[in-house]
């Protein structure tokens, strides 16, 4: 790490304008990332705005780093160097809107909330029910490959992004794909910017496919006495004809931090009280269609849920849904709000394997006398909040011995774990990237290729690019 | 010592055979010319075939090409429709039909790991007992392997409901054209990192050569149902079309096919099209059963108010195989009517549809072509058919030319030049129409990267500068061969 460069006022404001740019550093503060703080911060109203800022960064070799609402910026690892902010939340348009096509050009600092309210107006709307959901940008959400309960049906957003324009670190403005649903021209470059931080580029626009919104949905919820029963029931499930939006399965300490103040602030519709029990785990899963489909879904779930011995079950209403599937949405913001220094580990896993691995980080947490939550993902996915009473050294060496742990067990089947979110100081002592990957040297090799001048947010992704 | 281009080579067969077994190289002139041609119109002839049977042979393969310095091009079955697994410059063609082992399937977390020989098909059929299959289902799926799937991103008419190839693959096992073996993503998803089997997934044999794919496998419907809506009107069945898309009905399937091609398909197939219509809609909805009723019911309400004289429903799995096969076999049809056809591979969004057919009739007409349509109207990925004799060079520059004219009007409606095939060699011209140069080149730099000598598939994708007047036609396609 190094103090940062100081900008050159002049070549800034230039390029955005003076009232577009800040060198203030109250306002800066809020641009910190990793201890960090940039010298300088330009707000570019156009992509092209955004390649002149990176050609300027490029030349006088200012390491930058692209942000939306910064709700997310504690993903990743510290970076080496930070000079310059660049805050695309002016680029808010969206560019071009075909409902009739259900495709959507949109720029990467509009915010969620305002992208799915133009959808509504057409009944449509994207499967990105991502964490910080009501502050959150489209380029923020993608940058960072957070993932939404929606998964379950919709698949990722690699899976409904149809392209993307972009910067690269030499100040280049670059496009792959394109704004029609099937398209193998060219490279899909555009998958390569889905979770990289920013690293290799900045994202300047978007296109999505869209969807229809249901008609009606409803949400099932079966409480089980341990874990196995609620796995079970997602594996029948799963095997079954159903095919459920979201398939969610939640630890008994869930039901407290989803009751609990802070998830009050972050979702403030009311939960209905059959969602989540302490004593209990639970299995939960939204569902669309007509009515015919929507009992049918209820018959099938209740039946599972019996054969594989649920203590209850609860269906929720369409109208009890909202505050249920917000709360599963905001499930790490609220494990972040809950302990001083939660430290949250995404464990990919295949599916059959999620109970065999969360019984194994349940019993390593409890050894250590440590306060955890979870939340697994029918696909394969598990978060496994710890939550210590304090911030201190104590509890860092613990929660690196269960991270430890649970890096070789997952590995062990097939798997593998990273460490979004710990607190910062803890980034360098704590396995947040996993174990070295052998593709490391191919990814390194695009890191060199997108941004020669390693000036793109550097050092802040798997190992270190 | 030089050593000349014909000594280079027969030290390479022989070195070649000494690491595969003589059976595992071809290169008598005879031989090699079963492998000039693939689905597509464009011919080129490599020096030599082989047939690796595993990964470290294929890495002996890439060591020898580095060492000769020649060219090598991954193939499959050669199916492919845009010359991707053609040796456009020479060199050594490694095909991959003796690496077709289904290595592992799991069924209960829905995955299985395939060596890229494995014929799309015959995976699903592995799978079909415990009521899952590979989604993918590209036209050729008989025939067509995963590797090749996976170089193409393939598609197929059950793409709209879905996905293509890369929403199905999770990793891959690659050999790269330096002879490194690099095993990117894995069985579980969210794997960290840069997401480098998106994209190497459809980069057309380019980057790497895949010897160990692991995919998804999907569930099979509990219930299909599959229509056959009649139109008089061409107008009438794409206005379905684009109504049908608008109003959020996503069915599993909804391919077009026009009154020409209609025909020659059923004077062929005897599918059972009404031979008097000027189009019909093949559209099929799946589901559970509660939803596929009502499904089925909204799309025939919705073809019925755009003048649909007649919505059939398929009464049973065999009268839904032969709708089915009257639209897989349908190049195979238009194979028996013309020397030789030339396919167009555009997309064009849903709701241009009915503007862009009329303007590829007016098109035809104007260059004297008779100009047929097959394609998957739901993903408004066109596959006009032109119909020339290339014996008459004359009428083949025309052909381009006509065929280039309609591209031109897929991309100022906002499309792209290739919904499925590839751009291969075929296509690498019209990339300027969509790319700028510098686009082009931080293209050709990413290929670089994982390509530094330029021996792995060289020719393709990138415009050569090289005029369209290079490009060679073949005589005759082989009435009944499964393209599309």
């Amino acid at each position: 790490m190094r103090a940062p460069t100081k900008i050159a006022g002049a070549r800034l404001t230039d390029i955005v304008g003076e009232q577009n740019s800040s060198f203030d550093p109250g306002e800066l503060a809020a641009y910190e990332i990793g201890g960090l703080t940039p010298s300088g911060m330009a707000r570019p109203g156009s992509a092209e705005e955004v390649a002149g800022l990176v050609r300027m960064a490029a030349a006088e070799r200012l390491a930058v780093i692209p942000c939306g609402a910064r709700t997310k910026l504690k993903i990743g690892l510290a970076p080496e160097r930070y000079d310059l902010a660049i805050d695309m939340t002016r680029l808010d348009r969206v560019a071009a809107y075909d409902p009739g096509d259900l495709t959507l050009g949109v720029e990467a600092g509009c915010g969620l909330t305002k992208l799915q309210s133009v959808l509504a107006e057409h009944r449509q709307f994207l499967p990105l029910a991502v964490p910080w959901f009501r502050r959150t940008t489209v380029g923020g959400t993608i940058a960072t490959g957070v993932d939404t309960p929606l998964r379950q049906r919709f698949g990722m957003a690699r899976d409904y992004i149809l392209g993307m324009e972009f910067v690269n670190g030499e100040g280049v403005a670059a496009k792959s794909g394109g704004r029609v649903v099937k398209n193998v021209t060219g490279y899909d470059l555009h998958k390569l910017m889905i979770g990289a931080l920013g690293t290799l580029g900045i994202m300047t626009k978007i296109n999505f496919r869209t969807f229809p919104l249901p008609l009606e949905s409803r949400a099932f919820v079966a409480r089980f006495e341990d874990s196995k029963g609620a796995f079970e029931l997602c594996d029948r499930v799963a095997e079954s004809a159903l095919a459920p939006l979201t398939m969610e399965i939640f630890s008994p300490q869930v039901s407290g931090l989803f009751s609990s103040d802070v998830a009050a602030r972050m979702e403030p519709k009311p939960l209905d009280p059959g969602f989540l029990s302490p004593k209990h785990w639970a299995f939960t899963s939204g569902f669309a269609g007509n009515e015919a489909v929507l009992s049918r879904y209820e018959r099938d779930m209740t039946g599972m849920a019996e054969r594989c011995g649920a203590a209850g079950v609860t269906v929720l209403a369409q109208e009890q849904i909202a505050a249920a599937l917000g709360r599963k949405r905001e499930f790490i913001p609220i494990a972040l709000e809950s302990s001083p220094a939660t430290t949250i580990l995404k464990m990919g896993v295949l599916p059959r394997k999620m109970n065999e691995i969360l019984a194994r980080a349940g019993r390593f947490a409890d050894e250590a006398g440590m306060r955890w939550a979870a939340m697994a993902r029918g696909v394969g996915v598990i978060y496994f909040a710890l939550l210590p009473e304090a911030l201190d050294e104590n509890a860092r060496s613990r929660a690196a011995t269960i991270a430890e742990q649970m890096m070789a067990a997952v590995a062990a089947l097939d798997g593998h774990a990273t460490i979004p979110w710990c607190p910062c100081d803890w980034k360098s002592s704590l396995p947040v990237c996993g174990r070295p990957r052998e593709d490391f040297p191919q990814m390194a090799k695009l890191k060199t290729l997108f941004d020669p001048n390693r000036i793109l947010a550097p050092g802040r992704f798997v190992g270190g690019l | 010592m030089k050593l000349t281009f014909v000594q280079i080579n027969r030290e390479l067969v022989r070195a070649l055979e000494r690491l595969l077994g003589r059976d595992g190289v071809l290169s008598s002139r005879e031989d090699l010319l079963l492998y000039e041609y693939d689905g597509s119109v464009e011919v080129a002839r490599p020096q030599c075939v082989v047939f690796p049977r595993s990964t470290e042979d294929v890495i002996g393969i890439v060591r020898l090409a580095n060492e000769y310095k020649i060219p090598m091009v991954g193939r499959g079955a050669g199916t492919g429709l845009s010359g991707g697994a053609l040796a456009r410059e020479g060199g050594v063609l490694i095909v991959f039909s003796r690496m077709n082992r289904i290595l592992s399937i799991d069924i209960e977390n829905r995955r299985a790991v395939v060596q890229p020989g494995v014929v799309n098909f015959e995976l699903s059929r592995a799978v079909a007992d415990a009521r899952l299959h590979f989604a993918p289902d590209p036209s050729s799926q008989k025939a067509c392997t995963i590797g090749g799937n996976v170089s193409e991103n393939a598609g197929g008419p059950h793409t709209l409901a879905y996905g293509v190839t890369t929403n199905h693959v999770l990793g891959m096992k690659v050999v790269l054209p330096t002879g490194e073996v690099v095993s990117m993503g894995g069985a579980a998803v969210d794997t960290p990192g840069y997401d480098l089997t998106g994209l190497f997934v459809g980069s057309e044999g380019t980057l790497a050569l895949v010897t160990e794919i692991t995919v998804k496998l999907t569930p099979l419907p509990e219930a299909v149902k599959t229509l056959l809506a009649v139109f008089d009107s061409v107008d009438d069945a794409t206005e379905t079309v684009v109504d049908i898309t608008a109003r959020g009905i996503t069915p599993a399937a909804c391919e077009m096919l026009d009154g020409w091609t209609l025909r020659a398909v059923e004077a062929y197939v005897h599918a059972g099209f009404p031979l008097d219509s000027a189009a019909v809609l093949l559209l099929e909805v799946d589901g559970l059963r509660e939803s596929v009723e009502t499904q089925a019911t909204d799309v025939a309400e919705v073809c019925s108010l755009h003048h649909a004289r007649e919505v059939r429903v398929a009464r049973d799995a065999a009268e839904r195989d032969l709708l089915w096969k009257g639209r897989k076999n349908a190049f195979g049809a238009v194979g028996r009517l013309s020397p030789t056809y030339y396919v167009q591979d555009g997309v064009i969004p849903r709701t241009k549809l009915p503007a862009t057919l009329r303007r590829i009739d007016e098109i035809g007409k104007r260059n004297g072509f008779e100009i047929g349509n097959i394609f998957h109207a739901g993903d408004g990925n066109l596959h006009p058919i032109i119909l020339f004799d290339a014996r008459d060079p004359r009428q083949f520059k025309r052909a381009v030319s006509t065929a280039d004219e309609i591209i031109q009007h897929c991309i100022s409606v906002g499309g792209s030049i290739t919904g499925e095939h590839g751009v291969g060699m075929e296509k690498d011209r019209l990339m300027p129409l969509l790319f700028s140069e510098a686009e082009l080149g931080f293209m050709r730099r990413v290929r670089d990267a994982f390509n530094p000598a330029g021996l792995l598939n060289p020719g393709k994708i990138f415009p050569s500068g090289k005029g369209c007047g290079e490009t060679r036609i073949r005589p005759l396609p082989v009435a009944g061969s499964v393209t599309g």
